[in-house]
């Protein structure tokens, strides 16, 4: 659609400009917090950002599918999917709802 | 894993920054990410997802217990992509826990 799209640079010139780090700090310590939330997931925890949302790792079994091309069937193995919840404080954001009601 | 449980970790992986600093850190990359998002902008990370805004069309619903028609405004919503880097993490370490289980049982 319309809109920019937000880079690990434009995350990094923030924390750089808020924070005042070097500009190579500032991008090391974004890819740390990625990182840190990657690590969690893979260990199967999920990871809860108040006010921002929640990240949950959640187990699906095998199934069959189809290969929707030929109609063969094809055994779907079971894997971990990630699910994001946005909190309700960034659903309002973006709904622009001003002073949003429970954080979680 | 919570927001302040990520703040210790990164605070014990950078012992030279104080814990105000870290905490602010952490608070601007995911208010960023909001804004960004509030304006219908993107954020793509490559390797770990991407955030995206979705708009649901207007439609009439229905209240469930009385079965009356109620206008359901349209809103937007926000939407994850998991990048595939995680997504094979996630996986690489399932497979393993599952090949560790099928090795016990044996």
């Amino acid at each position: 659609m319309e809109g920019r799209s937000i880079t690990r640079a434009d995350l990094s010139e923030s924390v750089f400009q808020e924070v005042g780090l070097s500009r190579n700090e500032s991008s090391d310590l974004v890819e740390v917090i990625l990182d840190e939330m990657v690590e969690a997931l893979a260990r199967g925890e999920s990871v809860k950002i108040s006010s921002f949302g929640s990240f949950t790792v959640r187990d699906k079994g095998e199934r069959i599918g189809r290969n929707p091309k030929t109609g063969q069937e094809v055994p779907i193995l079971p894997r971990r999917v990630l699910v994001f919840r946005a909190s309700n404080v960034l659903k309002n954001a973006i709904n622009g709802v001003e002073g949003s009601s429970d954080d979680e | 894993m919570t927001k302040s449980e990520l703040i210790a970790r990164l605070a014990a992986r950078n012992p030279h920054l104080y814990q105000r600093d870290v905490e602010r850190i952490v608070g601007t990359v995911f208010n960023e990410i909001s804004k960004a998002l509030a304006a219908g902008d993107r954020v793509e990370l490559r390797g770990f997802g991407a955030f995206s805004v979705k708009t649901r069309e207007p439609r009439t619903g229905r209240n469930p217990r009385t079965g009356a028609q109620v206008a359901v405004a349209s809103k937007r919503v926000p939407y994850f992509k998991t990048g595939k880097d995680l997504r094979d993490r996630l996986n690489k370490e399932a497979q393993r826990a599952a090949l560790a289980a099928a090795a016990q049982r044996k």
